[in-house]
């Protein structure tokens, strides 16, 4: 009756003769020019609809999102920089705790936190329990100006009004590349979301933390490299790296009460 | 044109043989211009969820950092407020208080319209209303929604059995052998219909608590607690016992004033403003208690200066003095002295500022919440409701005020009536809790 429930009790019996990886990624910070190629990137390959005249930058969708940021000192010597916001595919994720049917669920073969369109009903609960602001609603219709669904992308599914959606480290591309896999009958694979291929200063650096050789994993080590909001126990495989104090500080609230540092809007 | 000239008086004659037999109410005219205001304003709310409904929540001002706004804090609040019914259903059936069987039915009444309206308006907030069921089909066990779906969907029947007896009772229906036999039968059945409510009741304002409770990613609304529940599982429930009762007093007034009629006698009032006070001022208590933690220590470890929360106008330390002394402690001492309570006005102030108290309540758990920033370099934002939300509540208010008035007019909803009605004034004060 439930089989088709992907619940992590379905999916342990795969578990077992198959890799288990833990997909994430390091962004240095300090590479990044804010040109927002990812953001661009990112859209297109997800098929997100082209925004509504009415849609502003708080109900646009946005999978992947740069925020301006600075150190709050006065100019002229204040210091300026950019922060590119995915989903933190949290290890512990707060959304998936809250959502009441089972639309989010940690992947526990590669790490990612999905996101079911089809199982969401828009309660949007998950949106108000991540801290990162990494999910945004379908407030209205998905439309494409006649002509422009050629540009669609075949391996991702468009999705409808009415649900949150967020970005999940492409998994058109991961699907391919397990596809791929399954037909070599090779296991070890990887792969490269839109974001990281697009980025031309290659300041995203992506893949398998479980893997002591890879980049990412020996990045993500490196004491330049921190998470945001690590305090709150959610366990984000998004690492940001910069080898300036005032960008790593930027990870948790400032505890003497400077509110803000953002000074402007999103970019 | 002479049928149309008698055909309204013919109506009128037809009608006032649904009133309850001994109870004075007005012409069937002054009814309909009574209620013509509020289908006006039904209509207008159905025009607006029409446009959700096809154009999408576009339509409001809800936005991806405001996923919950104007409907989730009002629904919230009408839920604690409707907690009345559960509330007065365990001391009449439960702790037997014999008195509370004045108000009873205006209680099961206003639960019902206030948990009917409050999925009403969820139906409209939420993207994809038809999947509603999923919860019921996939059930996320950890999620306190899933707590919240079951316990209200199941409560909702509960509390449409037990308006149901009341209905039957009119003078028409009873003329009905069958409908009779029912009612009887269900009246017998209504304590075990009363303690189920009472068990879901508990649960479901809990978890509603329990919503923002457990959100770890918002440090200004994450409490610890015990085992699987937050601290503000238990503040939930009992804020909403505590109010519950002020509401009765509150509704039960307001119905007094407009019908120009006494209800219900004085003492009535006084017992549910005692309970009030004494719930209250636990309430008050364990809140101050809580939040004192939450200042010292739980917001601390989760990386945030709980004094900047108050940082951002328009929330000041002011909102949380309003919540917790004005809203909070100054209605529990007014309706908590015996003295005070002797006096109409006080407890009429004591319920409004306890009902206000809730409602306050629910506005910071929501709407500040999600206002607040998160991330070191988030912005504070302002969201403000539009015409299509207002609408959408308005409409549902009309509802309530719509059946509410049905069910004066044509149901028994105070079994003191007749009695106040025929001796007015020696009939009064008699026993004080």
């Amino acid at each position: 009756m439930m089989a088709n429930t992907p619940n992590t009790a379905t999916a342990a019996p795969v578990q077992e003769n198959r890799k288990i990886r833990r997909f994430g990624m390091v962004i240095n910070l300090d590479n990044c020019t804010g040109c927002g190629s990812c953001m661009m990137t990112c859209a297109v390959e997800n098929n997100c609809a082209p925004a509504k005249e009415k849609i502003t930058d708080r109900t646009g969708i946005t999978l992947m999102r740069v925020f301006p940021v600075n150190d709050r000192q006065p100019m002229p010597v204040r210091q300026a920089g950019f922060v590119p916001m995915p989903c933190m595919q949290c290890e512990d994720p707060p959304c998936e705790l809250v959502c009441p049917q089972q639309a989010v669920e940690l992947d526990p073969l590669s790490g990612i936190v999905d996101q079911m369109p089809q199982r969401c009903f828009g309660c949007r609960y998950c949106m108000a329990a991540c801290p990162y602001h990494a999910r945004y609603f379908n407030w209205y219709d998905p439309e494409w100006p006649k002509g422009m669904e050629q540009t669609l992308n075949p391996a991702v599914a468009p999705r409808m009004r009415g649900v949150v959606e967020k970005c999940d480290f492409c998994h058109g591309r991961l699907h391919l590349a397990e596809d791929q896999a399954a037909i070599d009958g090779n296991d070890d694979y990887t792969y490269t979301p839109a974001c990281v291929e697009a980025c031309p200063t290659q300041a995203i650096v992506f893949g398998d933390l479980n893997d002591e050789d890879s980049e990412v994993s020996q990045l993500a080590k490196d004491p330049n490299s921190f998470r945001f909001l690590a305090k709150l126990g959610t366990e984000p495989k998004v690492y940001y790296y910069s080898e300036h104090e005032w960008r790593r500080n930027l990870a948790e609230r400032d505890m003497n009460g400077n509110a803000s540092r953002n000074e402007g809007k999103e970019a | 044109m002479t049928g149309t000239i008698t055909k309204p008086a013919a109506i009128a004659t037809v009608e006032k043989k649904w009133i309850v037999r001994g109870h004075e109410r007005c012409s069937t005219a002054r009814f309909m211009g009574w209620l013509a205001p509020w289908i006006g304003l039904l209509l207008l709310g159905l025009y607006a969820t029409y446009l959700c409904f096809r154009y999408g929540l576009g339509e409001t001002h809800l936005d991806n950092r405001f996923g919950f706004g104007l409907w989730i804090f009002l629904d919230l609040a009408v839920i604690a407020l409707g907690a009345g019914a559960f509330f007065s259903g365990f001391l009449l059936y439960i702790l037997k208080w014999k008195e509370i069987k004045a108000v009873i039915n205006s209680a099961v009444v206003l639960g019902f319209l206030c948990y009917s309206g409050a999925v009403a308006v969820l139906a409209v907030d939420v993207g994809q209303p038809l999947r509603a069921w999923f919860t019921f089909w996939h059930p996320n066990t950890h999620s306190m929604l899933t707590e919240v779906t079951f316990c209200i969907t199941v409560y909702l029947v509960v509390l449409t059995i037990e308006y149901l007896p009341i209905i039957l009772k009119n003078r028409k229906f009873k003329s009905i052998p069958s409908f009779l036999v029912f009612e009887w039968e269900l009246h017998k059945l209504m304590p075990v219909f009363a303690g189920v409510g009472v068990f879901l009741s508990f649960f479901h304002q809990g978890s509603l608590g329990g919503l923002f409770g457990v959100m770890r990613g918002r440090p200004f609304a994450f409490r610890e607690g015990f085992s699987i529940w937050p601290t503000t599982f238990f503040l939930f429930v009992l804020s909403a016992a505590a109010v519950g009762p002020s509401f009765i007093i509150l509704t039960t007034k307001l119905v007094e004033k407009i019908t120009g009629k006494r209800l219900v006698k004085q003492d009535i009032y006084r017992v549910l403003a005692k309970t009030t006070g004494v719930l209250l001022t636990v309430y008050v208590a364990l809140k101050s208690l809580d939040t004192l933690l939450w200042l010292n220590s739980t917001s601390i470890r989760a990386g945030v200066a709980p004094w900047e929360f108050y940082e951002f106008r328009p929330f000041g330390h002011a909102t949380l003095f309003t919540e917790i002394v004005i809203f909070g402690m100054i209605p529990a001492l007014l309706l908590l002295s015996r003295r005070l309570r002797e006096r109409p006005g006080v407890i009429t102030l004591g319920a409004v500022l306890a009902c206000l108290g809730v409602v306050f309540n629910r506005f910071v758990m929501t709407i500040q919440t999600l206002a607040l920033p998160t991330l070191s370099f988030d912005e504070f934002m302002i969201y403000l409701p539009n015409w299509v939300e207002y609408a959408v509540f308005g409409g549902v208010i009309a509802y309530a005020v719509i059946v509410y008035s049905l069910s004066y007019r044509y149901l028994n909803l105070f079994p003191q009536e007749m009695e106040l009605q025929l001796a007015p004034k020696e009939v009064n004060d008699v026993s004080v809790r």
